[in-house]
């Protein structure tokens, strides 16, 4: 009976997109339904990055070995400035609509977000493409070769080419990080979650040195990734049996409404921050980030603290207002206690870390920290300041991990913090950009960090987190003293022996044209953001109540 | 049938799932858990999906089976790599890099 019932309920459902024309034994004749309004001019830049990677694909397959090098980084640069400036046209006429059938909100907050997303990719990709600093590329050259056949050995080799399926990889992830945050349904979150998180699996293990590191970075992300996808499409499935809809303003207004069962929609929250959280490398959820940001290439470590921090947090904002804003209530507690648990596992353990890699992992778990105080504000204020500190952070933790390519012993990365004793000796150059960009993670004054620090604590205070306020600065003083340590081994101890068991002293390699632009642009921009950085905090001032 | 009876057998199937992810030794066993829980929220939404009387839940399953499959060829891809380099797919062994 019950299945009787069931299948009228379906043939009911399916009516409407069935015409009244084609088929007379409908059960209720019903208009025809109507095509979802598409605005492609809305989702431009999307289409710009994806189409881009798709057409790199078939570069991979139709150009010659020698040619495609070039032509992957002149059409991923080119791909990503043009969806930036598409990004700006749009954003300043004021595009604004919601649109695919309510599956993707372009607003004034899509435009900030697609728009520094773009930036910082556009300064961590053409660091994948350097091929002076490590000769061949710090990528594999065949990352599917054994380790230790010959094959392999023969791929190592000085100078074999690196794959060039990186920039198609890259590009896809940048694909999904855009649609992230614009998405306006749980199901687009999902799809555009898989689309960035799977190309960023595969480039975790493609490091053409430690490469068993970099495939034990690779299974390890896979597997707990797959595991926090897992549970956020079951905490989806359960706001889907609360709301009866995945889209975001028909769970809030069901919540809204009340009526339904609250264990699935409480258990529905708790399954999809979860998931979220873990993508931006917060409090408990962070296991996977110091392995994973150690063991991949390092401009991949880069690309990865940026960028996908960045996703997530602008994800999990517009989640949290449009979905679940009314929910406060609910999850605030909860994040509160998350925020501190994560400032207290980043300052804590940064501070034991002897490698600077893991080092800048633990410090990516303190800052979310800090700007989990800017999405629990659910203040105008609120989204302005985490996006900023995002970028902030972006651009100093860019910067960072591609110094740390610069100093190198035996042909490897060095990125001990014994290797970094005396860089300042050394080479001036490299010590005094990276003294910028720990200062800047530091939060200390005239740099970016510290604009950043000041917005989303004042958020915060004004969303009345007091007390939370004044963990997040003893949080701050902790974790500047990892960071201070850096500056001090550089200029102020002695550098290493010459050489040490047959291992030579650490060296400063020169890197490319490109990647030196890209740690000069990160530095210019660190420095001016903490000096003039009302203009851009002009711009990130989005309209509020999010779109949905 | 009560539609509540196959919403406790999801989540029976994705508590299955997730203790064998974390306490099973091996990559291919624990990636097959974590299909099993995928699975498991397919039947959630199919469920949900008559109980609403509309048909997205019918619909994200089929993206969920579209989006398991790319998970499984990268998924399987990684892990073949490892499994060649060390000759063991356990989870226990790939332990260079820690604390």
């Amino acid at each position: 009976m019950g299945s009787l019932t069931g299948t009228a309920l379906l043939a009911a459902s399916v009516a409407p997109a069935v015409s009244p024309t084609v088929s007379p034994t409908a059960v209720a004749p019903s208009p025809p339904i109507a095509a979802p309004s598409i605005d492609l001019i809305g989702v431009l830049p999307v289409l710009i990055v994806l189409g881009a990677a798709c057409l790199a694909v078939i570069v991979e397959a139709a150009l010659p070995k020698r040619q495609r090098f070039v032509t992957q980084v002149v059409l991923a640069v080119a791909a990503i400035i043009a969806a930036g400036v598409v990004t700006v046209v749009l954003g300043v006429r004021g595009h604004y609509v919601v649109t695919f059938a309510g599956a993707i909100a372009v607003d004034s907050a899509t435009y900030v977000m697609w728009g520094s997303l773009l930036a910082l990719a556009l300064v961590a990709v053409p660091v994948m493409a350097d091929r002076v600093i490590e000769p061949g590329g710090v990528f594999a050259a065949e990352a599917s070769a054994v380790i230790g056949s010959p094959r392999a050995k023969q791929a190592t080799a000085v100078a074999t080419p690196m794959q060039t399926e990186v920039f198609p990889l890259a590009l896809f992830a940048v694909g999904g990080m855009l649609v992230f945050p614009a998405a306006s349904d749980l199901l687009t979150l999902f799809v555009a979650l898989e689309v960035m998180s799977l190309p960023l699996y595969l480039l975790s293990g493609m490091a053409r040195r430690k490469r068993l590191i970099s495939q034990e970075a690779a299974v390890k992300y896979f597997l707990i990734g797959a595991f926090t996808s897992a549970i956020l499409l079951y905490g989806i499935a359960l706001l889907y049996g609360y709301a009866g809809s995945v889209k975001f303003a028909a769970i809030a207004s069901a919540a809204k409404a009340g009526g339904g069962s609250d264990l699935l929609l409480l258990a529905g929250i708790g399954l999809l921050v979860v998931g979220l959280l873990y993508k931006g490398s917060v409090g408990p959820f962070h296991l996977w980030t110091p392995d994973v940001y150690q063991g991949a290439p390092t401009p991949h470590s880069a690309f990865m603290g940026a960028c996908t921090k960045f996703a997530a947090f602008a994800a999990l904002l517009r989640v949290m207002q449009v979905a679940l804003g009314g929910m406060a209530w609910s999850w605030k507690p909860v994040l509160m206690v998350i925020a501190v648990i994560s400032m207290a596992i980043g300052a804590f353990f940064g501070v034991i870390q002897q490698d600077l890699k893991r080092m800048l992992a633990y410090s990516s778990v303190a800052h979310a920290g800090f700007l989990l105080l800017g999405v629990m504000s659910i203040t105008e204020r609120g989204v302005t300041a985490t996006l900023f500190y995002l970028l902030t952070y972006g651009f100093a933790t860019i910067g960072g991990f591609n110094l740390l390519m610069l100093v190198r012993r035996g042909g490897l990365e060095a990125p001990r913090l014994a290797d970094w004793a005396g860089i300042g000796k050394k080479s001036p150059a490299v010590a005094a950009t990276m003294t910028i960009f720990l200062l800047s993670l530091a939060g200390i004054p005239l740099t970016s960090g510290f604009i950043g620090k000041v917005v989303i604590f004042t958020a915060a205070m004004n969303a009345g987190m007091g007390p939370l306020v004044v963990i997040a600065m003893i949080a701050t003083v902790v974790t500047a003293f990892f960071y201070l340590r850096v500056i001090v081994m550089m200029y102020f101890a002695e550098p290493p022996a010459k050489s040490v068991g047959g291992i030579d002293a650490p060296t400063v390699a020169l890197p490319s044209t490109l990647t030196l632009v890209s740690i000069a642009v990160c530095a210019i921009l660190t420095i001016l953001l903490g000096i003039v950085p009302q203009p851009v905090l002009d711009i990130m001032h989005v309209t509020f109540p999010l779109l949905s | 049938m009560n539609p509540t009876h196959y919403l406790m057998l999801s989540a029976l199937l994705f508590g299955i799932g997730a203790v064998g992810v974390l306490i099973r030794r091996n990559a291919i066993v624990v990636f097959m858990s974590i299909e099993l829980m995928l699975n498991a929220v397919n039947l959630s939404f199919v469920t949900f999906a008559r109980m609403q009387g509309n048909l997205d839940g019918v619909i994200i399953a089929l993206f969920v089976m579209v989006v398991a499959a790319a998970e499984v060829v990268v998924g399987l891809a990684i892990i073949m790599s490892i499994f060649r380099s060390r000759r063991s797919a356990s989870v226990d062994d790939a332990n260079l890099l820690k604390y």
